[in-house]
């Protein structure tokens, strides 16, 4: 795990190439399931109340423990509410903590990345080392120290999750702008005399900006996983409606009966995973970046 | 060669004293306050927290704090537990054997799932078992760990009852997190086996056996898998210090002894210097490993030795 892992991207990649290889038309089908996935999760994190219309805040301990289908599709946790209506709440939880985070580590893993790769020297040395010195901490560790030490608030997850993914994002950024600064136009656009500024902004970045996209569909998958780890530990936000990770383990005391509890949030996490990933080498192919 | 070593050691130096501030500094900045925990509740005169804040040496500015910490560190003293009173390096003394159990036992399972799967598809490559072995790799590194941990012990202990669900100490406790940690690993390893098998196979060695009439199993068995396993063993190292830290989630999943665990109580108890002695012990194994595959590589390939040396 070095810094935040992308394994399950790496997979999808080769698994895409096999497909169109032997020329099976699952390559859209898969796909297209990915966008209709993630296009359920946009509208359970936007407007939860279209998917669950009960109450996720009501507890009624005469429903407790249900098990799927009678009454309630995935069916309830110990305390009474649905899993189904949880998991739909939390959906917001998870999005935006990996929209935001990924947002946040891509801006300053860029600056930095571009502000190395650009002056080179001195200063590329102490960036790296510094990028170095986050990399000693893997994902899951620097994430669980700087939310232990902020405080659990949704705020501090975010930053927490987003500085664990400075260094991958950082490394792209600065090896892609080593490339680009020895191309041509580069060289011309310095020799027309234009200012570093509108060479770095008009010329460097937008082409060396392709793989961090990339990286950052990734990155949101790996986000909400990692947030979910810190949910599970009982790191996260402490919310009157749990999220995905808590919801995991709230289902761990139960886990020899009341099977359902933990096993829809971890299918949930795993397909949203796989969702993001899919369309994530999707964007990859269409952006052309190896 | 010894030069080479001495380099690479004197590199992770100042790696190392960086981890130490910012961890340090990380830790020093929360809003919590540590007397609070210690007090746990229990209602004391300012002069009792002057006491306490001074006896942990709180009292004093934090360049001072940080610089007794880092002089402590290197004769093992780590601090004292804000919740037991006892020395730091005590209780991570013995938790930590556990932690590398399992850290060893799960790198095992990498590999061994790792090896297999990774040779059985460069072998079939492109066919049924390549793509069913793809589709796993790909559900099994989406899956959160601490997921997988919850299925198996759904599996293997309440419907099967084979493990344990929980516990530490004995063998039959370790199965279940050594497999959860492992499968986690396991994805890197497999891909790597598996272009390394697919290059193995196309060198002009492979197509001379085939041509002495040695039967294609055996290639594969005795020749192939022999040169592609080498780079495999490298990565299995590099693995180990994420292994130790990936604990922290798997230990707590099967509530088992080890730092890992120690270090998610230590958080919610706001025990600093339980936190900062076991992050770094964990940081320590990360950065000591990495030190060790890039040394152990100039013994595997000369080219990395001169380049190395060069430097």
């Amino acid at each position: 795990m070095a810094a935040v892992d992308a394994a399950a991207f790496t997979e999808v990649r080769g698994l895409r190439r096999q497909l169109r290889r032997t020329g099976v038309s699952v390559n859209s089908a898969l796909l297209y399931a990915s966008l209709a996935w993630m296009a359920i999760v946009a509208l359970a994190a936007l407007i939860p109340g279209v998917l669950a219309t009960d109450d996720p805040t009501v507890l009624d301990p005469a429903r407790a423990l249900q098990p799927p289908g009678a009454g309630t599709l995935l069916g309830t946790e110990q305390y009474g509410r649905s899993v189904a209506t949880l998991l739909v709440h939390g959906a917001r939880s998870a999005m935006v903590i990996g929209l935001l985070a990924t947002t946040f580590g891509m801006l300053v893993g860029s600056v930095l990345g571009l502000i190395a790769g650009y002056l080179g020297g001195w200063v590329d040395m102490v960036i790296g080392r510094f990028i170095d010195m986050l990399m000693c901490f893997p994902g899951v560790l620097l994430a669980l120290i700087i939310a232990a030490a902020l405080g659990s608030t949704t705020t501090n997850l975010i930053l927490a999750v987003g500085i664990a993914t400075v260094p991958g994002f950082a490394r792209v950024m600065r090896g892609q702008v080593l490339t680009v600064r020895g191309h041509l136009y580069v060289e011309a656009a310095r020799s027309n005399g234009f200012s570093p500024a509108r060479t770095v902004f008009r010329h460097i970045l937008p082409n060396a900006l392709a793989p961090s996209v990339v990286m950052a569909t990734v990155s949101i998958g790996v986000a909400i996983v990692v947030a979910a780890s810190l949910s599970f530990l009982g790191l996260g936000p402490r919310t009157e409606v749990p999220d995905w990770g808590q919801l995991l383990s709230l289902g761990q005391p139960y886990l020899a009966n009341s099977w359902w509890i933990s096993t829809f949030p971890g299918i949930t996490l795993t397909l949203t995973v796989i969702a993001v990933s899919l369309l994530g080498d999707w964007l990859r192919d269409r952006l052309d970046v190896e | 060669m010894g030069f080479v070593i001495a380099r690479r050691v004197l590199a992770g130096i100042p790696t190392l004293l960086g981890v130490t501030v910012i961890l340090f500094i990380t830790l020093r900045l929360l809003p919590g306050d540590p007397i609070s925990a210690i007090l746990a509740g229990a209602p004391a005169t300012p002069e009792v927290v002057e006491a306490l804040r001074e006896q942990f040496g709180l009292d004093r500015s934090i360049p001072a704090q940080y610089w007794e910490f880092l002089t402590n560190a290197f004769t093992l003293n780590l601090g004292t537990s804000y919740s037991t009173r006892q020395p730091v390096s005590e209780m991570i003394g013995q938790q930590v054997g556990q932690t590398l159990i399992l850290a060893f036992a799960a790198a095992t399972v990498s590999a061994v799932t790792g090896i297999v799967l990774g040779s059985l598809s460069a072998i079939k490559r492109n066919g049924v078992v390549d793509g069913f072995v793809r589709v796993t790799s790909l559900i099994n590194t989406s899956m959160p760990s601490f997921w997988v941990g919850l299925l198996l012990i759904m599996f293997f202990s309440f419907t099967l009852g084979w493990f344990p669900a929980t516990g530490s100490g004995s063998l039959s406790t370790l199965v279940l997190p050594a497999i959860t940690l492992g499968l986690a690993a396991a994805g890197t390893v497999t891909r790597l086996v598996r272009n390394s098998v697919i290059e193995v196979l196309g060198e002009n060695f492979v197509t001379a056996l085939h041509a002495k009439g040695l039967r294609s199993r055996l290639i594969v068995m005795k020749h192939v898998l022999r040169n592609a396993v080498i780079p495999t063993v490298t990565v299995v190292g590099l693995q180990l210090g994420g292994l130790v830290a990936g604990s922290v989630i798997v230990e707590t999943v099967f509530t088992r002894q080890g730092i890992g665990q120690m270090l998610v109580q230590a958080i919610g108890g706001q025990d600093y210097p339980v936190v900062q002695g076991v992050v770094l012990v964990i940081a320590v194994i990360y950065i000591v490993v990495n030190i060790a595959v890039d040394i152990s590589y100039s013994f595997i390939d000369p080219r990395v030795r001169t380049a190395l040396g060069k430097g």
